[in-house]
């Protein structure tokens, strides 16, 4: 009460006085305030006029003046083969790329001299940077040719997995191609993930590893991989969301059909490819079934991104992850 | 106690016997230096004869270099194991595979870059006028072009493509980077790890895995909504929703948590001492964040900020659905569709100008994408050189 009181008087001293700058505060405060809100509610938009945009298709006999959606009997029956077909390809680029990654990001961290892994490193950061619809082109026209003749031979010698049964495309523009092209893709962004948690290993487990008599395969096994396991599977998680959405790279290389397990021939299609081939043409009825494909492939990616972070913060504190 | 002493003087005498046969204790019992150049030219020998046995007659390259590798890394292994030991021969084994995966993330990445470079630059140095012309009545120019036998100038241009991404990638950052500056602002400055700004970081971390085709459905249903409650509803107007500033808004949904994300960790790094030296001269908070705090982290935020243009501009697919695509040139994000430049090469390769003509459009989809990666390029670079030039001493914590 007493200091309070004391303070009172000094109200009008040039320190505290107000020049024009307490409203300064307070404008600068609501403003960066508001900012943050309004992230909060166009997240919240896009969940709401995603689902009230999908609403007819979901569930035509309530919300639309038709009995069932365009393109198939119901919603289900039109959306399980585009999501089968999109996860598919994002397993398989995932199958081909992780392990490829994981070893270029070694290599950076832990076997390549330090000249070449520092403009390798950078290399890997600008192909990142390379837009999608360029690895579509390389897909469409490089790399469709290159694959034809091999999967004539898959045909002919492997013909009996059930991937490569039933003929082939001689184009070679197939759901595999578009896979090989996904794992390109998703290639950098898993190594600069993991390169970043490699490096971050404490030097003190590997040089205790080192001095125990343990080659260096023994001495990452050993410190590097525990250490970055959860941010490993984090970067995967990561890559798979990006695999999911990716659109230009599948529509460009894959020619479209309907779902088959035959990898090798034309066929199959994706949630994005299918929204981007077919939303610039579409009304009414039509608009909301792709719409709500959109819908799916959000919660599905939502579900993964959320996987990858919950797995960082649950092992922030032990690891290089995050 | 002796004895075991004993013990070991006798067994360091015994692995000290065979000391004559390596150098020295260190390198004993290692491999000459030479063995590996031995079993590479023994896997491409060996290689080379099955290539050449099986492709009966004409002999695969590519095939001779993949099997001899494979021949190379397995040789590795048995030799190490016979000569030395299994813990070094996994050791050599994982080190050629670490190098192998190295090598075989090269290839396709090299291809990429070069297939570009060798189908767009001669198109490009050939005819630069792509660069300022647009496509108005390029399908007749296609067909004569053709007709003659595909020699001379390509008609057409991509400078509509340019100008459409230039406006888009503007106002999309107009929007963002206000919004994403001032919440990360928010989140450093001002909360206090409550709720609010977890949640915001949270949701933050979402939108960076919002698919960008999703992004584009939402900026389209939105302005959807906005012009059919405010404007009208008839075809005319619904027409009206496909324009550049319907892309932008796509475009920021995009952008504005890479740009949360790389200011926040900006704004985090600015030494505790400066604020507080500020306050303690009686520095109003908002004057010390914009006299003290941003400056001090300009460099890091501008390099941010350029990486999520960066990012933006080479975006296809949420342009597609908002913005659409014509052959003329429109400065006005208001009105009317516009082209992007991926969306112009998308566009160019898919659905040729003249059907019966598809080569020139190709030609000009491939100098567009050469275009196109120097832009993205371009702007990393930039990014690291702001990062490199004006970054702030390094002090405090």
């Amino acid at each position: 009460m007493v200091t309070e009181s004391a303070v009172e008087p000094q109200r009008k001293s040039s320190l505290t006085a107000p020049r024009g700058g307490a409203a300064g505060d307070k404008v600068f405060s609501g403003l960066s305030l508001t900012a943050g809100i309004l992230i909060l509610v166009t997240l919240a938009f896009v969940a709401v006029f995603l689902v009230a945009e999908s609403l007819p298709a979901l569930a035509p006999e309530v919300f639309s003046d038709q009995d069932s959606i365009e393109s198939a009997d119901n919603f289900f029956e039109y959306v399980w083969p585009l999501m089968a077909g999109t996860l598919i390809a994002s397993a398989i680029a995932l199958l081909l790329a992780t392990p490829v990654a994981i070893g270029v990001a070694l290599y950076i961290s832990h076997y390549a001299p330090r000249a070449i892994a520092t403009p390798v490193g950078y290399v890997i950061d600008l192909l990142a940077a390379i837009p999608s619809v360029v690895y579509g082109a390389f897909g469409m026209f490089i790399l469709a040719p290159v694959m034809g003749p091999i999967y004539a031979w898959l045909t002919e010698n492997l013909g009996f997995i059930p991937f490569f049964s039933d003929g082939y495309s001689a184009t070679g523009r197939t759901l595999l191609t578009a896979s090989i092209v996904l794992a390109v893709m998703v290639l950098p962004i898993i190594t600069s993930l993991c390169r970043e948690i490699f490096v971050q290993t404490p030097k003190l487990h590997e040089e205790a590893a080192l001095a125990l008599g343990a080659t260096r395969w023994e001495m990452i096994k050993m410190t590097v991989f525990p250490f970055a396991r959860a941010g490993i599977i984090s970067s995967i998680m990561l890559a798979l969301g990006r695999a999911l959405g990716e659109t230009m790279a599948v529509t460009m290389v894959l020619s479209q059909g309907v779902f088959s397990w035959n990898i090798i021939s034309a066929g199959n299609t994706t949630i994005p490819s299918e929204i981007a081939l077919n939303f610039p043409e579409a009304f009414g009825m039509r608009q909301s079934e792709l719409i709500a494909a959109g819908l799916m492939l959000f919660i599905i990616t939502l579900i993964v991104n959320m996987i990858a972070r919950w797995i960082v913060s649950r092992h922030k504190e032990f690891s290089g992850a995050n | 106690m002796s004895h075991t002493a004993q013990n070991a003087a006798e067994t360091a005498r015994t692995q000290n016997a065979p000391r004559p046969r390596g150098k020295s204790t260190l390198t004993a019992g290692q491999m000459p230096s030479w063995v590996w150049l031995a079993v590479l030219a023994g896997a491409l020998v060996l290689g080379a004869g099955i290539v050449a046995l099986m492709g009966g007659g004409d002999f695969n390259i590519v095939g001779w270099l993949i099997i001899s590798a494979i021949l190379y890394v397995l040789g590795m292994y048995i030799t190490t194991r016979v000569m030395e030991n299994r813990r070094k021969a996994t050791d050599g084994l994982w080190r050629n595979l670490v190098w192998a995966a190295f090598i075989i993330a090269l290839i396709p990445l090299v291809a990429v870059i070069w297939s570009v470079l060798a189908n767009g630059l001669s198109t490009l140095i050939a005819n630069p006028h792509l660069l300022w012309e647009d496509m108005g009545g390029a399908a007749g120019g296609d067909v004569k072009f053709m007709r003659e036998g595909g020699v001379g100038p390509i008609a057409g241009g991509f400078g509509h493509a340019l100008v459409g991404t230039l406006m888009i990638t503007l106002f999309a950052a107009l929007i963002s980077v206000p919004i994403g500056l001032l919440t990360s602002i928010f989140l450093v400055e001002y909360s206090r790890g409550g709720w609010f700004s977890r949640a915001i970081t949270f949701f933050v971390d979402v939108m960076t895995g919002i698919p960008s085709i999703v992004a584009g459905l939402f900026a389209f249903a939105l302005m959807e909504l906005v012009i059919t409650t405010f404007i009208g509803d008839t075809p005319r107007h619904l027409q009206m929703v496909k324009m550049g500033f319907t892309a932008s808004v796509a475009l920021s949904v995009l952008m504005i948590p890479v740009v949360v994300r790389s200011t926040e960790e900006m704004l985090r790094v600015v030494p505790n001492e400066l604020r507080e030296a500020s306050y303690a001269l009686g520095v109003r908070k908002w004057r010390t964040i914009t006299k003290i705090v941003i400056p001090t982290a300009i460099s890091g935020i501008a390099s941010g900020i350029t990486l999520a243009i960066a990012r933006v501009a080479g975006e296809t697919a949420p342009i597609l659905v908002t913005a659409g695509f014509v052959a003329n040139f429109n400065w006005n994000v208001f009105d009317d569709m516009m082209t992007a430049l991926p969306v112009y090469i998308y566009r160019q390769m898919i659905f040729p100008s003249a059907a019966q003509a598809p080569d020139p459009s190709i030609d000009r989809a491939w100098a567009a994408a050469l275009m196109l990666i120097l832009i993205v390029m371009a702007l990393n670079l930039i990014a690291r050189i702001i990062a490199k030039a004006f970054a702030p001493k390094k002090t405090g914590r």
